[in-house]
């Protein structure tokens, strides 16, 4: 044991960890040179495609000391977005140091100072490494002093490192097996590992990651989830070697996965301890703290027929998503759901596009909310995150909502577009500063609520996609908040409510009936769209009806052909959700997501 | 089965059911056309010469139906232009049909004739054949328009055809028009319905124009150089021609087709709207057997191949279950008169409250056990079968 370490590597987002992680599995031979691409760990395509780590990864990789002693490295990549934060402070519970990576063309960020933190809370040995020193716009003394003034480290502890040309890996790595300790824990003890992640394979069941804290575990063991006390036979135990690697038994202090033919998804639960029948730990290890969402949605399947496959996904899903927070939910337009939070608006992104990809599920998803504080004359106070709750005007005495700080960092020339953009979407408190010759770095207080619905996309257009947003919650701030209800052919469809700041709840209105004009298809009468609030029709739209529709000739060789058209229309009719005697189609629900200031 | 030319006068929004025969309907697919119209989506080709092989091919297909269907209670010789055909050949044909397959006494017989191809000769010659209905594609009585459309005859020998008609005996006349042609007024729409009125046929089929994908017009259309009718358009042409000729004493009983009094709606066509199992021999011709569908190739060709080896020329077939039929009773259903049975509706777990709202918007009248499209609901038949279908 005292030759084994384990470490995570942390950083803020594209600060270069898993190209640091694709040096080390070159160095430990774990590929062949021809298998080997960059990013080795991001597997999933949609990490490939967007270029960011959205899930952590462990690896097992073999090292011989300078010194010549042989160790085992179990190394956690971790994504650097915040939105994935819930993975790094899960993968630091299996670890007894990090590498923290500075990126030294942009010098300490917000998450870099956020998951030190988060390191030092699990009182973790923290090796500051700079990394991209071979960069022309590397700046190494600059983060050397923002890692002792910002970060409180000690400079001269920093390794310089180019995770490109793969310079200053040899000092890491010997870093790792000298400063990092090896784990505490003993074999020979009852068995105690945690659960911090797991992945659901339709043949095998629930694949498990774990970390023993004490006791071995081997093939053919008789274990038990402590949480709900369910016990299972091992089929194997093993280590990720990029590829996973049978073993026939993992002891304290080892990293590695699990299996044990659980296929009823729901006995997973990571944070979850795992100890024997026959001679089980008396408690269970700590866990995890929860995940605190920020943005709320509900999701309904597209044809209400797939509820049950819909939830039988998120059961999988949640498995290799640990903070994904959800619970079923129903609404009067589109029948049963779940409401989900997430931890931000890219892990929403990622939410529907894995649940489609992976799943092949076909949602609709509400308009994303945040939670608004409600105040009333009673000096009671209610959460609201889902519009449908709001509470009577009548009785709210002040309401109240989630700031942020945004921080958009782009080329100088954007800055008019993009100042304009946060004073349209009510920002406040505009600070900026000049990190590098042409680019600015803009600090804005927006109102999360503004955020959450294509702001990005905005910022995207606006900076013709130069600019870079990131953000961290601030605090609440009183608001003017009133609820815009969607009104179709005179029934209120809930799923389409939002809660909006007064000054802009017209445009709003006027906003979404316009989209839900060009969504809603045409049906025999004319189908009236209108934006409500308070009881008062604020905007209005209309959709007219069909005036002809009918095939002029339909004789012995056409009924056929009439037939299959009939089957496929009503097929794509399928798609659609019915409120009152109107199919509004799954685009419907997302148009009303996206806004078009300038219509 | 009985004719049903004595009856008493319908309601002019109900075609008894008696009105369509009992028994089967036996089409005849003729395929040869002199040139191909370019609005035409019909298998034919211009090739002439090949009538006898035709003809003798037809009779081998012909044997293999032998004993399968019922009784025929119509015959519809169509295409393609039947009256390219010779009388000669026009009788073999009859000889042939009528040694393979039994036709009740009082058969509807109707043949398909192009106004510039018809003489006394030839109308005399299928009179004594039994012809006993006639459909002229008249198409219109404006010479502009029947350019447009490169017809060979123009409303003078459309005139002629009609009268020659009525001499040879026809007292059961078709004629065809069509409306949504570039350049067409409603001025001349109108005109052209009073023309073919003056004449008072017993029956009057009035299209749209269709743009199809394969033919001329649709290619010009993929180019953007013709456009279809607007909806507003065709809502008005379908309803003002439907207005005038119901003043006339017709009856408006499926979305084109208009009859003067019950007993003279084409029996046959009727027959493919209330699901009565029919038989089509020829290219590309369709058959529908009850519970199954199949229908031929369309080359002449390939159909004249298959036939002389003694193979059925079909090239697909499906089988109608419950589901199908269902389906099909929507969307045949609601272009006629006889509407669809409420049973059918039954399928849509709301379809009473979706129902009252048609009732409320005047697009359906429930009638006894049956849903019955309004004039207004000729208009989107087709959308009205949506609602419906699961
Ligand atoms: N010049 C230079 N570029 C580097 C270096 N290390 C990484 N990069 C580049 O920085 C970008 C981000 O690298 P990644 O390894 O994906 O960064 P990451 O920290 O894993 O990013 P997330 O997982 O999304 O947080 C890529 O384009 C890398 O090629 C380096 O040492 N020098
Ligand atoms: S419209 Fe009649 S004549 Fe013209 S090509 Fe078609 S079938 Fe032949
Ligand atoms: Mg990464």
């Amino acid at each position: 044991m005292a030759q084994i370490r384990n470490f995570s590597i942390i950083a803020h987002i594209d600060h270069g960890k898993s190209t640091l992680a694709d040096r080390f599995i070159q160095r430990a031979k774990l590929v062949e040179d021809r298998e080997f691409h960059d990013q080795m760990l991001d597997t999933m395509d949609i990490e490939r495609e967007r270029g960011i780590t959205i899930k952590s990864q462990t690896v097992c990789m073999p090292y011989t000391s300078a010194a010549g002693e042989q160790y085992i490295l179990n190394l956690i990549d971790t994504p650097g977005h915040v939105d994935f934060s819930y993975e790094v402070s899960r993968a630091l519970a299996s670890c007894e140091g990090v590498l923290l990576l500075v990126d030294a063309t942009q010098g300490v960020q917000a998450q870099t100072l956020a998951n030190m933190y988060a390191a030092l809370e699990h009182q973790l040995a923290i090796i500051p490494v700079i990394n991209k020193i071979d960069s022309p716009s590397a700046d190494i003394d600059h983060t050397r002093v923002e890692i002792e003034t910002e970060l409180g480290l000690d400079a001269d502890d920093a390794i310089l490192c180019s995770a490109k040309e793969g310079t200053g890996i040899d000092d890491i790595l010997e870093a790792i097996t000298l400063r990092i300790p090896p784990p505490a824990g003993e074999p020979e003890a009852p068995l105690a590992a945690l659960i911090f992640d797991a992945k659901y394979d339709p043949f095998r069941g629930a694949i498990i990651s774990f970390r023993i804290f004490d006791g071995t575990i081997r093939a053919g063991d008789d274990i038990r989830l402590m949480s709900l006390g369910t016990s299972h036979r091992v089929e194997e135990v093993g280590v990720f070697r990029i590829d996973r690697e049978r073993r026939p038994a993992l002891r304290a202090g080892e990293v590695g996965y699990v299996i044990a033919g659980i296929k009823t998804v729901s006995d997973t639960r990571i944070g979850d301890t795992i100890t024997h029948v026959d001679r089980p730990v008396a408690a269970p290890l700590p866990g995890f703290r929860e995940v605190k969402p920020v943005v709320f949605s509900s999701i309904y399947p597209v044809s209400s027929e797939d509820f049950d496959a819909l939830a039988d996904s998120m059961e999988r899903y949640k498995l290799n998503d640990a903070s994904l927070v959800y619970q079923r939910d129903s609404s009067a337009a589109l029948g049963q759901g779940f409401r989900c939070g997430f931890l931000g608006l890219l892990h929403l992104e990622i939410f529907q596009e894995r649940l489609e990809r992976e799943f092949d599920q076909s949602i609709i998803m509400t308009s994303p909310s945040v939670e608004f504080h409600f105040v009333l004359k009673s000096g009671e106070t209610i959460v609201v995150d889902n519009p449908v709750h709001y509470p009577d005007p009548i009785a709210i005495d002040y309401a109240l909502e989630p700031y942020i700080r945004a921080t958009i960092l782009m080329p100088d020339r954007y800055l008019g577009a993009v100042m304009k953009l946060c004073l349209d979407r009510r920002g406040e408190n505009p600070r900026y500063g000049y990190p590098v010759p042409g680019r600015i770095e803009l600090l804005f207080d927006l109102p999360l609520s503004e955020v959450v619905y294509d702001f990005y996309d905005k910022l995207k257009s606006v900076t013709q996609g130069y600019g870079s947003f990131d953000y961290e919650l601030l605090d609440y701030r009183r608001s003017e908040l009133v609820k815009l209800d969607i009104l179709v052919n005179g029934e209120r469809v809930d799923a389409l409510a939002i809660v909006v700041h007064a000054d802009r709840a017209r445009m709003r209105a006027v906003n979404v009936c316009e989209r839900l004009r060009k969504e809603i298809p045409r049906h025999l009468f004319k189908i009236a769209i209108q934006g409500a609030i308070g009881g008062k029709i604020v905007a209005r739209s209309t959709v007219a009806p069909f005036r002809k529709d009918v095939t002029a000739k339909c004789y012995g060789g056409d009924i056929t052909r009439k037939r299959k058209l009939l089957e496929k229309q009503a097929k794509g009719k399928k798609k659609m959700r019915t409120v009152g005697q109107v199919m509004i189609p799954q685009s419907a629900f997302v148009a009303v997501l996206k806004t078009n200031e300038e219509e | 089965m009985k004719r049903n030319d004595g009856s008493p006068a319908a309601p002019a929004w109900r075609v008894p059911p008696t009105a369509g025969g009992a028994g089967a309907g036996l089409y005849v697919h003729v395929p040869f056309c002199r040139t191909k119209c370019p609005y035409c989506g019909f298998y034919s080709t211009p090739e002439s010469g090949n009538e006898r092989r035709w003809l003798a091919a037809l009779e081998r297909e012909a044997a293999l139906y032998r004993g399968v269907f019922p009784a025929f209670d119509t015959l519809y010789i169509g295409g393609g232009t039947p009256s390219l055909l010779g009388a000669g050949d026009v009788s073999r044909l009859f000889d042939t049909l009528r040694g393979v397959f039994v036709f009740s006494a009082g058969v509807e017989a109707t043949i398909e004739a192009n106004p510039d191809d018809v003489d006394a000769d030839l109308l005399a010659a299928w009179r004594r054949l039994g012809v006993t209905r006639l459909s002229l594609g008249v198409q219109s009585f404006d010479d502009a328009v029947l350019r447009r459309l490169r017809r060979r005859h123009d409303a003078s020998t459309a005139r002629g055809a009609i009268a020659l008609a009525r001499e040879a005996g026809f007292a059961n006349l078709g004629v065809d028009l069509m409306y949504g042609i570039e350049g067409q007024t409603f001025g001349s729409w109108m005109r052209t319905l009073e023309t073919a009125l003056d004449h008072a046929p017993e029956h009057l089929s009035c299209y749209e124009l269709t743009i199809d994908a394969g033919t001329e017009f649709g290619a010009r259309r993929a180019a953007g150089t013709l456009r279809g009718m607007s909806e507003t358009a065709g809502r008005r042409f379908l309803l003002e021609t439907s207005a005038l000729l119901r003043s006339r004493g017709y009856i408006h009983y499926e979305v084109s087709n208009f009859a003067r009094g019950a007993a003279h709606v084409s029996r046959h066509n009727l027959a493919y709207w209330r699901g009565v199992p029919y038989l089509g021999l020829g290219p590309s011709a369709h058959s529908f057997g009850g519970d199954e569908r199949w229908w031929n190739v369309r080359p002449l060709d390939a159909y004249l191949g298959a036939a002389e080896e003694g193979r059925a020329p079909v090239e697909g077939r499906e089988t109608i279950g419950e589901e199908e039929r269902a389906l099909e009773s929507l969307s045949l259903g609601f272009r006629t008169a006889d509407g669809v049975p409420l049973a059918t509706l039954r399928r849509r777990p709301d379809w009473e409250a979706v129902l009252d709202r048609l009732v409320r918007d005047s697009l359906v009248s429930v009638e006894g056990d049956r849903a019955v499209p309004t004039i207004e609901g000729f208009c989107v038949a087709d959308r009205i079968a949506l609602l419906f279908a699961a």
